[in-house]
Formats: C-alpha cells, sequence, structure tokens
C-alpha cells in the first residue's frame, strides 16, 4: 500500500486498479520518480496487472512524466497486463498528440470509457 | 531570485533542484501572468522553461558540481517573451538529437524535452557551443 506521504490514491474495482494523481504539476523530478516507483510497486504484486491512471487532478506535465509513463507501460506489457489512460485535460493531451504517444498508450475520455475497454 | 511583478526583464541562476526548477518557472509564470498571458500561452512557456532548465542541469551539467547553476534570462517585449537558459557545460549538437516521434523511438523513455520546446515556442535558436537555447514566444493576435 502507499505510504502516508504517498503521490497517488489507489484504489481497486473489478479487477481494475484505480490511480490518480494526488498532485496537478507531474514535473518536479523527484515526485516523477516516486510516482514511477510506487507504480512500479503496484505492477510487481500483480501477476498480469489491469492498470487505470487517470489525470482528472493533473493540469501540467513534463517529459520526464512521460518517460515514467513509457516505463510502467512497458512492465504492464512485459508482465501481460494492461494499461489504460483517461481523464486527460486538452491542453496536456496535446503533449500527447504532439509526441506521437497517443498512439502508444490506450487513451480514453473519462474513467468509464477507460474500464469498459478491458479485456 | 528577484521578485515576480510585471518587470520587462528577470535573471535568475538556477541550483541542481528540481525544487530551484520548479521556483524559476514559477516566478516566470508570475510574470507571464502579471502580462496577461493567457492559461495556454503559460501553459506552453511553463513546459519550455521546464524542459529547458531539466535539460541543463541534466545533461547540459553532466559531469560537474552538482550545485553548479544553469543562468535563466527572460525578457518581456511588446507582444513576447524571449527566455534564454545558459548552462556551464560544454555544449551538445541539436541536430543530433534523435526524433523521439519515429516508431522506433516511441518506446524511449527519454529524448522530448527538446522537441516539445520547439513544439510550443514561436522560434528556438541555439548558440554554436550548444551551452545556451534562446526561445521566443509570440503572443498570438487577440
Amino acid at each position: 500500500m502507499p505510504s502516508p506521504e504517498s503521490r497517488l490514491r489507489v484504489s481497486q474495482d473489478a479487477g481494475v486498479t484505480l490511480v490518480e494523481f494526488v498532485d496537478r504539476n507531474i514535473l518536479d523530478e523527484a515526485n516523477i520518480q516516486q510516482i514511477g516507483e510506487e507504480i512500479s510497486g503496484i505492477i510487481e504484486t500483480r501477476p498480469q496487472p489491469r492498470l487505470l491512471i487517470s489525470f482528472a487532478n493533473v493540469d501540467h506535465l513534463s517529459s520526464a512524466a512521460l518517460g515514467t509513463l513509457i516505463t510502467i507501460n512497458n512492465k504492464v506489457r512485459n508482465k501481460g497486463g494492461q494499461l489504460r489512460l483517461a481523464n486527460i485535460d486538452p491542453q496536456i493531451y496535446d503533449v500527447f498528440v504532439i509526441t506521437r504517444l497517443n498512439k502508444l498508450f490506450n487513451i480514453h475520455a473519462d474513467t468509464s470509457a477507460a474500464m469498459s475497454s478491458f479485456q | 531570485m528577484a521578485s515576480p511583478g510585471p518587470h520587462s526583464r528577470f535573471s535568475a541562476r538556477v541550483g541542481g533542484t528540481p525544487a530551484s526548477i520548479s521556483e524559476a518557472a514559477g516566478q516566470v509564470m508570475a510574470i507571464a501572468e502579471a502580462h496577461g498571458y493567457d492559461k495556454a500561452a503559460r501553459f506552453a512557456v511553463r513546459l519550455a522553461v521546464e524542459e529547458a532548465l531539466t535539460n541543463a542541469l541534466r545533461h547540459g551539467h553532466k559531469g560537474l558540481d552538482p550545485g553548479t547553476p544553469v543562468a535563466l534570462d527572460v525578457e518581456m517585449l511588446p507582444d513576447a517573451m524571449r527566455i534564454v537558459v545558459e548552462d556551464q557545460g560544454p555544449g551538445f549538437d541539436p541536430a543530433g538529437v534523435p526524433d523521439p516521434t519515429l516508431d522506433e523511438n516511441l518506446n524511449r523513455p527519454c529524448g522530448r524535452g527538446l522537441m516539445l520546446i520547439r513544439a510550443y515556442m514561436t522560434e528556438v535558436r541555439h548558440n554554436q557551443r550548444g551551452n545556451r537555447i534562446e526561445m521566443t514566444y509570440q503572443r498570438p493576435a487577440p
């Protein structure tokens, strides 16, 4: 379970782990590293992780945060799991489009749509 | 650092901690807001400032003392912001940075900072040594 100083809110729903960010800005490298380590810990405890990351509280990110998401995606795939992203602010979604990472990630408009996309 | 406000120039020496990058970016945001830059403009400028400072401290200063500061200069022009970030490292060749949008590079976790700067800024220039980046954001016409 995350520590009291966790940068994440984690919950379970129908076999899916829902991860939400505490911070509005996912920029600070120390925060990003902590977020990456926490989510990696979640992935390691599940045989075929089904992970939904919600950006509902996020209004800024950085290329380092994108890098962490890519690492998370690779870890989930290596375990035969599934990763979904949802609730991305339009300005942040533009960053995914500019970097073409909207082609790499499975992105949904909201949590409900993402939940129903798991196989 | 100087206190932020609606002045036309701002300079800072940014140290090697993530907090110092956030603090400097926050100062620039306060200036941009004081000059009437809207949310989309501030998003673009913040991203560019954070990425340029991170690149300078993480890559430009690789091998240097961790406390070696990067110089940040911001100049407010009538319809634009000019932001200059200069590190004390040996410099790099911007043309040598792989295109992160190519299919074969999409899974690489690094190498997107410079392309995001180029995407969000109106004009980006490097000096010959490659240790100084000058970014201009032209304010969209009302």
